[in-house]
C-alpha cells in the first residue's frame, strides 16, 4: 500500500476543509477503501479520518422519520430499535450485505461510497477499465460478463453497484444529506448513483470533498409489508446476482402503493418504478405480480453471460412482492 | 501486501528480534521516514506505538507486537482469519488502519485464556474437536464471542440456523463447520 498522510477530523467543518485537497479522501469503516488501496486501486495521498465525528446518532424526526447519522456503523443500524421497528426493509438489507465483521466496521455513509466489485476494475493487470482509468477502455465488454449489469449500463462501463443498502434506501425514497465547503444540501438516495454513460468514473452525484452527513427516511406506511431478497452464488456472505427491495402498502388485502428496487441489475440501485404503478390497486394474484415483473424488465440487454439475470430478476420481484404481502 | 508497509512491518521485526521483543514489551517502534504515535490497548495493556498510517492493526498485532495468534489469511476482509475484537465487537484487523484504533481496547485470542484456564469458548473448540489444522481457530473463536454478545444484545436466539448465518464472515478451508457450530452452540448456552 502506497504511503498517505493520514488525519482525524477533529469536527464537521474541519473535515470538509481537508477533504477539498485533490488527492484527499474520507475514510471512516475503510472495508473497501483500504482493500481497493491493497490493490492499488485507490491511491489517495491523504486519508481524512471521519469516524469519530459526532455523525453517529440514529434520531426521529418529527414529521415521523428517521434521521441516521454517516458514521453510524451498519450493524447499529440494522439493529436499532427504530429501524426494525419502521424500516424493517434497510434492516434486511444491511444483514443481508457482508460480514458480521465488515458490518461493525462500514459506516452507512461509506456504504453508499463503496465501488463496484467488477473484477476488471478490481484487477490493475487488465489496463482497460474507463472506470479506474477514464478513456482506457472496459476489458469487461470482451471478458467474463456473468455478475455485470442488464439495465442501464453504456458501452463504455457495465459495472453494477454493489451496495445492497442503496438499494433499500431507493425503494424507501431515503435522502442523503451532504456538506460542501459552502453549503448543505441533499440528494433523493435514488438519484445518489448514477448510470455510467461516458463518465463512468464518477459512480455518483457528490462533489469531490462533499462529505455525507447523515441518510434521513421519511415517514413510512411501508413498515409492516416489506421484504429484502437476496439471490446470490453462496447462502451468505456474496453479493448479490439479482437483489430485491419490495415494500407495499396494503388496504383491505390489495396494494395502495407499492416500491421496488433492484440491486445487482446497474450501475445503480434500479427503481422499478412501472412496476410499482401496475401493482397500485391490485391484489396480489399471479397475473399482475408476473406482468409487474415483466415490465420492469422490458429495457434489459443482457450478454449471454448474465441473460439468467433477466428471468431470475423477474422471478425475485414475484417472490419478494409475495413475501411482502404476506402471500408466501 | 508485498509493499513497503510489509517492510516496514519487517523492520519492525527486525528490531524486535535484536530487542528479543516479547509481547508483554510496554512500547514498540518501527523504524520509518512517516510515522505516527498513538496507543493501543491489547489484551488489557497499553502499547506505545510509532507506526506509518498505512500499517494495518492486523500487522501492528503480528509484527509490531509479536502477538501471533491473529492470523493473516487473505489479508481483504474475505476469510475472517484476522479477527479480533475492538472495544468488544468483532471486526477484521486486516482491513483496519491501526492508527485509527489510537485507544481503543483490543482483544485477541491470547487475551482470553485466564490464570492458565482456556475461555469457555477455546475449551468448547477442543472439546467438539472443532479444527483440523487450526489456522482459521483464532479468528473463529473471538468471531464467536463477538456474535454471542450481539445476539445477546440484540435479542435474538443462539440456534443453528442464526449462528451459520451470522459466522459465515470466518472461512474454515478444512471445512470443520459442523463441529464449529457445535462448540459455539455449547459454549454460547453455557454462557
Amino acid at each position: 500500500m502506497r504511503d498517505f498522510r493520514y488525519t482525524r477530523a477533529s469536527d464537521i467543518d474541519s473535515a470538509v476543509r481537508a477533504g477539498r485537497s485533490s488527492n484527499a479522501k474520507f475514510v471512516a469503516g475503510g472495508t473497501n477503501l483500504i482493500d481497493l488501496m491493497k490493490g492499488a486501486v485507490e491511491q489517495p495521498e491523504e486519508l481524512i479520518d471521519v469516524s469519530r465525528l459526532p455523525l453517529d446518532r440514529i434520531e426521529p424526526l418529527v414529521d415521523g422519520g428517521l434521521r441516521i447519522g454517516a458514521a453510524v456503523k451498519n450493524s447499529d443500524a440494522a439493529a436499532h430499535p427504530l429501524v426494525r421497528d419502521r424500516y424493517p426493509l434497510l434492516s434486511q438489507a444491511l444483514l443481508a450485505g457482508a460480514s458480521a465483521q465488515l458490518r461493525n466496521m462500514a459506516s452507512m455513509g461509506g456504504n453508499l461510497l463503496q465501488r463496484t466489485r467488477c473484477h476488471y476494475f478490481y484487477d490493475t493487470a487488465f489496463k482497460a477499465c474507463n472506470k479506474r482509468s477514464p478513456g482506457s477502455g472496459c476489458a469487461a465488454l470482451e471478458g467474463e460478463r456473468r455478475m455485470h449489469a442488464i439495465l442501464g449500463a453504456s458501452e463504455r462501463c457495465i459495472a453494477v453497484h454493489p451496495s445492497d443498502m442503496a438499494v433499500a434506501l431507493a425503494a424507501l425514497d431515503a435522502v442523503v444529506r451532504v456538506r460542501g465547503a459552502a453549503s448543505e444540501r441533499t440528494l433523493p438516495a435514488a438519484e445518489f448513483h448514477r448510470l455510467p454513460g461516458d463518465t463512468p468514473e464518477r459512480d455518483t452525484n457528490l462533489e469531490h470533498g462533499e462529505l455525507i452527513t447523515a441518510i434521513e427516511l421519511p415517514a413510512s406506511r411501508f413498515g409492516a409489508n416489506a421484504h429484502y431478497l437476496k439471490i446470490r452464488d453462496r447462502a451468505s456472505y456474496a453479493f448479490a446476482l439479482v437483489s430485491v427491495a419490495a415494500a407495499l402498502d396494503m388496504q383491505d388485502g390489495r396494494v395502495r402503493q407499492a416500491r421496488i428496487a433492484l440491486g445487482g441489475v446497474a450501475h445503480k440501485p434500479w427503481r422499478a418504478r412501472r412496476s410499482e404503478e401496475m401493482l397500485a390497486g391490485k391484489s396480489l394474484d399471479a397475473s399482475a405480480l408476473r406482468a409487474a415483473a415483466e415490465a420492469a424488465l422490458l429495457d434489459a440487454k443482457p450478454y449471454p453471460d448474465n441473460a439468467f439475470k433477466v428471468e431470475l430478476a423477474k422471478r425475485a420481484i414475484v417472490r419478494a412482492v409475495l413475501v411482502a404481502g404476506g402471500a408466501a | 501486501m508485498q509493499t513497503a508497509a510489509a517492510g516496514a512491518a519487517l523492520g519492525a521485526v527486525q528490531q524486535a528480534q535484536g530487542q528479543a521483543i516479547v509481547p508483554e514489551q510496554a512500547t514498540a517502534k518501527a523504524p520509518a521516514t512517516h510515522t505516527m504515535s498513538f496507543t493501543l490497548n491489547v489484551n488489557g495493556r497499553p502499547y506505545a506505538l510509532e507506526l506509518e498510517p498505512r500499517v494495518t492493526l492486523l500487522d501492528a498485532l503480528r509484527e509490531t507486537l509479536g502477538l501471533m495468534g491473529t492470523k493473516k489469511g487473505c489479508d481483504r476482509g474475505q476469510c475472517g482469519a484476522c479477527t479480533v475484537l475492538a472495544n468488544g465487537r468483532r471486526i477484521d484487523s486486516c482491513l483496519a488502519l491501526a492508527v485509527a484504533h489510537d485507544g481503543d481496547e483490543i482483544t485477541t485470542i491470547e487475551g482470553l485464556a485466564l490464570a492458565g484456564r482456556l475461555h469457555p469458548m477455546q475449551q468448547a473448540f477442543v472439546e467438539q474437536d472443532a479444527f483440523q489444522c487450526g489456522y482459521c481457530t483464532p479468528g473463529q473463536i473471538c468471531s464467536a464471542l463477538g456474535m454471542v454478545a450481539e445476539l445477546e444484545k440484540e435479542g435474538l436466539p443462539l440456534d443453528d440456523a442464526t449462528v451459520r448465518e451470522r459466522m459465515s464472515g470466518n472461512l474454515c478451508r478444512c471445512g470443520a463447520y459442523p463441529n464449529i457450530v457445535a462448540a459455539i452452540l455449547k459454549a454460547g448456552r453455557a454462557a
